[in-house]
């Protein structure tokens, strides 16, 4: 039918094509023929098919992934280490004690107040004052209490514990030599005066508080309780030389500064041990210090100089800035760092830069040109099923068929189609839903939209169809009805189906990416050529990252515009009315 | 006449109807919680009532304690006497804030249709009558750039251009910084000022359907029995084509342009969201993007009785200048 058909408008055409020609030519190949003759309808098949290589070869044989992170190291000068002069006091807690922070707060009061002793939490801690800033917190525990009658003292051991005579008569010697402490078995005591009682309290060892910072000068050295708490003392009595567990130390002392080094005497070789200062330098990574590098620092410090030259384990020398905020250094220094690679302008790596998240635009590009023509195609495919289906119907049987179809069509029609897809966008964000259903969401909502406008022309060409001589003769063979329409009737309508379907494959492919623009089509991490434009929203994107923006923009122009070429040399081919 | 009018009228009220129905039963699908988050939002504001008293209000108003036939009833009501409700986004009655928009859209809508007109039917008959020429390849092309440029796409270029590198216009927004200064002449030209990028992007992105149709409808006219006539009575090119063929495509783009007539009040959404226009369509925008169902329900419907109405005037128009269609 569809020849016979096609001859006949040859014939009673006034067109210029040449005759001769039109004869020997199959329809078929007449359309070709007359569709190659059209310029533009040549340039769009052929950027179709450009777009089509591009996005479907291209994606496979690209060596970068759709998703792909590219990372750049780069030197940036990052915060190494802080120095300070101590102004806080430093807690040391002897071994298997805690003094807590609550605690911490009630002592700076009390050391405020010249208080000897607080409460926090039920539990009593006396301070002694050892030196300048420089307390030890003890828990007392007594052991005995004395009454003093008459110049004989009465010793009454507290529960478990013996005040044997040895002590007495310590206690007594001290006593008498006006001091408020003995010793005894190598443990302190304490005589702490009760009104006319007098308690002997043995000395709980809770927390050294003081400002100064004890920086040792090998990694793995451990400065303990005791060796801190004799340290200072011996700063602060100036005692050139102690004994700490069986270990002999020495300091040397800078008494202007007010910091000294610490030797461990081992074997008759002096070892440097540690060197206690008021400054405090830390790292930020935790990372050890050694005792060179802190003077190095300090020293750059105290002449006022903003950068020092420090060489690292490898001696190789390292510049290091120095940042000073009130009372506060910062020491700087450019440091490796692994960064994404945003926004690299195009290079021959990425030949047209990195994207915001450093993915390789162009491989995006090609992804995203997958997606948008899928989604075209797919919708399409099913708005046409729909049309040519419900359009077939109403046109074939009229009557109240096609009035009611007729209706809900134009019930679809006169649905507000943008404003829906961004409702539902929204609906689709709110809900979270996976991009990829996201996508096949999306190519529905886009077909049940779009069908009425096929479903119209499919009903006009049929309406008109159906009034001729063969649908007579189908009738006459009594071929059923459904044969009728879509194998007798369809098939006629298939030039402008082609056309339509064409036209609204790029009309499609601008809906997705405008929606796709918005944020509310496709989502992240798939690409579309409208999510890649997206990053405009940010103006300075848009100024300084041209790259990002307008390739993408070309190819949504380029393919639309080829669909459109395609589909009005179609058009014109398969309808040679139009030409004079 | 009047006949055809009343049935036209009767049986696009039973359409609207029923896209009503189907606009309010998805605005339902969606999420309860947006209305909980209202009302939570709402309950938060200095002053306001509890998030339960929100909640039971907003149901209530909205019709949402109902099922949705119930509840679609209940909206009618409201609707047919004119009240759609509070919008939530801009907590003043829908049909105020629409009235505040409205007029910008229409100006933005109406000049840029204006132009459209003045370019794409002399451009059109210019391509059909030196049909093949290079004229009209220039002239195709062109509309069709315009059919496929995405407007968002477009309107990025042009604010890239005249705004980032030459600097001739404000980015966003529809008044200068200085406007309150200015006199009210000085407002007038501030605020085109700030129209033209936004007419410039409606009028190349939407110049080219009525290009083509004007071309195709030329290229029609011209092949018709009545043009052969008149160039055979003698007649010079210029009255063929100026007389007897304009007067002919006339008759549909007529009908055409009748028909989008109501469009211009439907405001160019993605255009003025990208402009930051202040019209129907970025409100409507923003509504929909938080949530807004009062006001989005009213700005679907408004959009279909836009549409409804642009198919009636052209039908109508078409039989008033066909007369053959008044016969059938």
């Amino acid at each position: 039918m569809t020849k016979k058909d096609k001859d006949k408008h040859v014939s009673t055409s006034v067109a210029l094509d040449d005759e001769q020609r039109v004869r020997v030519l199959s329809p078929g190949m007449l359309v070709v023929k007359r569709f190659f003759r059209n310029r533009l309808a040549v340039i769009g098949l052929i950027i179709l098919v450009t777009m089509f290589v591009f996005s479907f070869i291209g994606g496979l044989l690209a060596p970068i992934g759709e998703t792909q992170v590219f990372k750049i190291y780069e030197k940036i000068e990052k915060d190494y280490a802080g120095v300070a002069i101590s102004s806080e006091f430093q807690y040391i807690d002897a071994e298997g004690e805690t003094f807590p922070s609550v605690a911490k707060a009630q002592l700076i009061l009390a050391i405020n107040k010249g208080e000897e002793s607080f409460v926090s939490r039920d539990v009593t801690y006396s301070l002694i004052n050892e030196g300048k800033d420089f307390y030890r917190i003890v828990q007392f525990e007594d052991v005995a209490s004395v009454v003093s009658l008459k110049g004989i003292d009465r010793f009454t051991p507290a529960e478990g514990e013996t005040f044997s005579r040895d002590m007495e008569e310590v206690y007594l010697e001290a006593t008498e030599a006006g001091e408020t402490s003995f010793e005894f078995d190598d443990v302190d005591y304490y005589i702490v005066q009760n009104g006319k009682n007098k308690t002997v309290s043995r000395a709980k060892e809770i927390s050294l508080v003081s400002m100064m910072v004890f920086n040792p000068y090998t990694a793995d050295t451990v400065l303990d309780y005791d060796f801190r708490y004799n340290a200072e003392k011996a700063m602060n009595d100036n005692i050139k030389s102690f004994e700490v567990n069986g270990v002999n130390y020495e300091m040397e002392l800078d008494e202007e500064d007010f910091k000294a080094v610490f030797y461990r005497l081992e074997g008759g070789s002096k070892v440097e041990y540690a060197l206690v200062s008021n400054v405090n330098i830390n790292t930020v990574d935790k990372e050890f210090l050694t005792i060179d590098y802190k003077e190095a620092a300090i020293s750059a410090i105290e002449n006022g100089d903003t950068s020092f030259v420090f060489p690292d384990n490898n001696g190789e020398d390292v510049e290091y800035t120095i940042v000073r905020k009130n009372n506060q250094y910062t020491i700087r220094k450019y440091t490796e760092t692994e960064l994404i690679n945003v926004y690299e302008a195009p290079s021959k790596k990425h030949l047209l830069g990195t994207d915001g998240n450093g993915m390789d635009i162009l491989t995006r590009l090609m992804y995203g040109g997958r997606i948008s023509l899928i989604i075209g195609f797919v919708v399409v495919v099913i708005e046409t099923l729909i049309g040519i289906i419900l359009g077939g119907i109403a046109g074939y049987f009229g009557g109240w068929v096609d009035n009611l179809i007729m209706r809900i069509v134009d019930i679809v029609y006169c649905i507000p189609s943008m404003p829906l897809y961004i409702i539902l966008g929204s609906i689709m964000d709110f809900l979270k839903i996976d991009p990829q259903i996201r996508i096949f969401m999306l190519m529905i909502i886009l077909a049940l939209l779009g069908w009425p406008s096929i479903a119209r022309m499919v009903r006009g060409q049929i309406l008109s169809l159906r009034e001729q001589e063969f649908m007579t003769a189908t009738e006459a063979l009594g071929i059923r009805v459904s044969r009728r329409i879509f194998k007798h009737l369809i098939p006629n309508v298939i030039p402008q189906l082609t056309v339509i379907a064409t036209m609204n494959l790029g009309s499609i492919i601008l809906t997705e990416a405008t929606l796709s623009y918005l944020g509310l089509g496709v989502k992240f991490p798939f690409a579309s050529w409208g999510n890649i434009i997206n990053a405009v929203n940010n103006i300075y994107v848009m100024t300084n990252y041209w790259f990002v923006w307008i390739p993408a923009g070309l190819c949504i122009l380029i393919t639309v515009l080829g669909f459109n070429f395609v589909g009005d040399g179609l058009r014109d081919a398969f309808d040679p009315k139009m030409k004079r | 006449m009047r006949k055809f009018i009343l049935r036209r009228l009767a049986i696009s009220v039973v359409i609207l109807f029923f896209v009503a129905l189907i606009i309010y039963t998805i605005m339902r699908c969606m999420p309860s919680s947006f209305v909980e988050n209202m009302a939570r939002e709402k309950a938060s504001l200095p002053g306001g009532k509890s998030y339960r008293e929100w909640l039971d209000q907003l149901n209530q108003s909205y019709g949402l304690d109902k099922g949705i036939a119930a509840g679609f009833v209940h909206w009618l009501k409201q609707a047919v006497r004119g009240n759609f409700g509070d919008s939530w986004a801009f907590n003043v009655p829908v049909t105020q804030k629409f009235k505040t928009v409205i007029m910008d859209s229409f100006v933005l809508g109406g000049t840029s249709f204006l132009l459209q007109i003045i370019i794409a039917i002399p451009l059109g008959i210019l391509a059909a009558r030196k049909q093949y020429s290079k004229t009209d390849y220039a002239i195709s092309v062109f509309a069709l750039i315009g059919i496929s440029l995405p407007s968002f796409f477009f309107a990025t270029i042009l604010k890239y251009v005249f705004s980032i590198k030459l600097g001739w216009f404000d980015l966003f927004g529809m008044i200068g910084r200085m406007y309150e200064q200015l006199s009210p002449f000085g407002k007038f030209l501030d605020r085109a000022h700030h129209l033209i990028l936004p007419v410039i992007t409606l009028v190349i992105v939407n110049v080219g359907s009525l290009m083509r149709y004007t071309r195709t409808n030329m290229l029609e006219v011209l092949n018709s029995d009545y043009i052969r006539t008149a160039r055979a009575k003698g007649l010079s090119e210029k009255r063929v084509i100026n007389y007897h063929a304009f007067r002919n495509t006339l008759i549909p783009i007529v009908t055409i342009i009748g028909g989008t007539l109501p469009s211009l009040f439907a405001g160019a959404m993605i255009t003025e969201t990208l402009f930051q226009i202040e019209g129907i369509g970025y409100t409507s925008y923003q509504a929909m993007t938080t949530g807004d169902i009062p006001f989005s329900m009213f700005y679907m419907v408004f959009m279909a009785i836009l549409t409804l109405l642009g198919n009636l005037i052209a039908d109508v128009l078409y039989a008033v200048v066909d007369p053959r269609v008044r016969v059938n």
